[in-house]
């Protein structure tokens, strides 16, 4: 038996540290890992706690992110609750494993810390990788803050391995600015947090001789498509209710409310932003100062990026008359994502609200309290004039003459 | 809200520093931020590392900072990095070095006029612990000059921050932030 550990009321934890006891706490079976930063403490961390009694499990160095990942879905397949992080050039090493846990239906956690894609080499933050898997067919939940990335690691758990649901399930959070921030934490204690989680159920696990079983099968064009449409049918219907309903349980177990979309002073908001990670926060402080002087700004966290919670964003959007949306991944060639979802999920029920879209913050570039005050300040303008009076798209603290695109 | 900036060289627990100061200072039920900015970094390359406090939830997570203290824990970043960056009329600034604050304000005029305290860490770390681990004793010094809790408390808690440390390396951290605190100072002439 594992030993427990003795946890405060409230810890001082970066969002790595916090991310490794979520894993601590929902008792692994097993973790493949190839370290890379800056998601190495996650499973450096863990491998401290193997090590030292704390977890019953397995931890297995492999030689590479793909081997990761593919360790993970062999574990997975046999019938053990499998996890493990990743990052950046990992991440993207293991697209090819993404889509094969995915599309086995395993429901694996991976905690993914968001640093920025190479070229040029840069170990910052940046949402480039979390934006590299949205069609990967994994659950991907966003968390703001240190305490988040524990919450939702714990969550993951119970989302993902639902037979209902049989999916893997990303945790993301902020390069540096999350995993590297030590914050004030609240934990729970163990047997708290792993009753929450509660105990693995394997699904048609591969080492249940009795009833033999079969992982990456090939089907052609007999079979593939109704294989892929039966996936997305279960993201786009079933997933969303659990997701609540974990969410709901959560909240009367800690107090803690989650939301498929968090949303800030949107109650009588003329203008709004879009943001995902850190900035979600930072953005709702800058509200807060820019409605002392009269802005109806409102700011809107995605909590859930994958499956993306169209309705719910459009009900909370739907009488805004101009929208930022920010996106922290390089747009190569077209508008960020958040841009494009957001404009689907306003076409959607009818409604052309004026929108811009705002890159920001690339390889860790910050963003301030002031450069946000003066997007709402440009979004207020808009609102008052009733059209764009800019281009749609514009780069935000990059050295140079201004950088925008789309219209003038 | 309370901002402070460490500068430091990677290596000499700047990082700890910080992390260390947001335990302590967690324990008085005050929110805390501690986070660093790093590169690719080597150890000895130039780095800083930061501190939020507030009475409330910290929700900020801009790297822009004006800060209320400046930790130079490295004696040549005061010649080297920029530390009055981003000042305000009331930062206060603790910097290790050798040189008495005469001595130090002659050889970096642009600290002249500021509030500025100079104790020497890196003497202290090496009497005491036996390594230039300036950070520590730094704490000592910034609770003399700050006020933010008595030395006995910090010492105290400092003491649990520590404890998987073997007791030789607590007792000479208690040594290093008791002199901080007594030796730190502003004295002129």
């Amino acid at each position: 038996m594992a030993d427990k550990m003795e946890l405060k009321e409230v810890e001082v934890w970066d969002g790595n540290l916090a991310s490794a006891h979520s894993l601590r706490q929902a008792q692994v079976d097993v973790v493949a890992a190839y370290p890379i930063t800056p998601s190495t403490p996650i499973v450096e961390n863990y491998a401290g706690f193997l090590a030292n009694g704390y977890v019953d499990g397995e931890y297995v160095m492999v030689e590479s992110e793909h081997a990761a990942m593919s360790g993970c879905i062999g574990a997975s397949a046999a019938g053990g609750r499998v996890a493990t992080a990743t990052s950046s050039q990992g991440y993207a090493l293991m697209v090819e494993t993404l889509y094969q846990a995915s599309g086995m239906r395993l429901p694996i956690v991976l905690h993914v810390v968001n640093r920025a894609l190479a070229a040029p080499l840069n170990v910052n933050g940046d949402h480039s990788d979390m934006y590299l898997g949205r069609d990967s067919g994994w659950i991907q939940l966003d968390s703001f803050r240190p305490q988040e990335a524990y919450d939702l690691g714990l969550m993951a758990f119970k989302i993902g391995e639902d037979h209902d649901i049989r999916l893997p399930v990303m945790v993301h959070q902020d390069g540096f600015l999350s995993s590297h921030t030590a914050q004030n934490i609240r934990p729970l204690q163990d047997d708290v947090a792993y009753n929450f989680v509660g105990e693995y159920k394997p699904y048609n696990a591969m080492l249940n001789f009795e009833k033999p079983a079969t992982y990456g099968v090939q089907t052609e064009e007999n079979w593939h498509f109704e294989h892929k449409a039966r996936q997305h049918f279960d993201l786009m219907t079933k997933v969303m209710p659990k997701i609540k309903s974990v969410f709901a349980e959560f909240e009367n177990l800690t107090g803690r409310k989650y939301k498929i979309v968090e949303d800030y002073y949107m109650e009588d908001a003329d203008i709004a932003v879009i943001a995902m990670g850190t900035t979600v926060e930072t953005a709702k402080l800058s509200a807060r100062i820019a409605r002392k002087s009269g802005l109806k700004i409102g700011v809107i966290g995605i909590r859930v990026l994958r499956p993306f919670p169209f309705d719910e964003v459009a009900e909370i959007l739907k009488n805004v008359k101009a929208i930022g949306t920010l996106d922290r991944s390089s747009p190569n060639g077209t508008v960020g994502m958040l841009y494009n979802e957001i404009a689907g999920a306003m076409l959607g029920i009818g409604k052309a609200p004026i929108m811009r879209n705002y890159i920001y913050g690339l390889g860790g570039r910050d963003i301030t309290v002031e450069m946000l005050k003066n997007i709402y300040n440009e979004l207020n303008e808009d609102a008052i004039a009733g059209k764009r009076l800019g281009a749609v798209q514009k780069f935000i603290n990059v050295r140079g003459p201004e950088l925008t695109f789309l219209g003038k | 809200m309370l901002e402070i900036r460490w500068h430091s060289r990677a290596g000499q627990g700047a990082v700890t520093g910080a992390k260390g100061l947001a335990d302590v200072i967690a324990t008085t039920g005050k929110f805390v931020q501690a986070f660093a900015f790093y590169g690719s970094a080597k150890r000895g390359a130039a780095m800083t590392a930061y501190n939020r406090v507030d009475d409330e939830e910290i929700i900020n997570h801009e790297k822009f900072m004006n800060p209320d203290f400046v930790l130079v824990i490295d004696p040549a970043l005061t010649y080297t990095d920029d530390i009055t960056m981003n000042e305000k009329d009331s930062t206060k600034y603790i910097v290790t070095t050798h040189l008495s604050l005469d001595e130090l304000l002659k050889t970096q005029p642009k600290l002249e006029g500021k509030d500025v305290y100079v104790v020497d860490c890196m003497r202290i770390s090496q009497e005491t612990i036996g390594r230039p681990i300036p950070n520590t004793p730094m704490l000592g010094a910034l609770m003399r000059v700050s006020e933010m809790y008595s030395i006995e408390f910090f010492k105290d808690n400092m003491h649990k921050v520590l404890s998987k440390f073997p007791k030789k390396v607590i007792d000479a951290n208690m040594t290093a932030i008791e002199r901080a605190y007594n030796e730190v100072n502003n004295k002129r002439g």
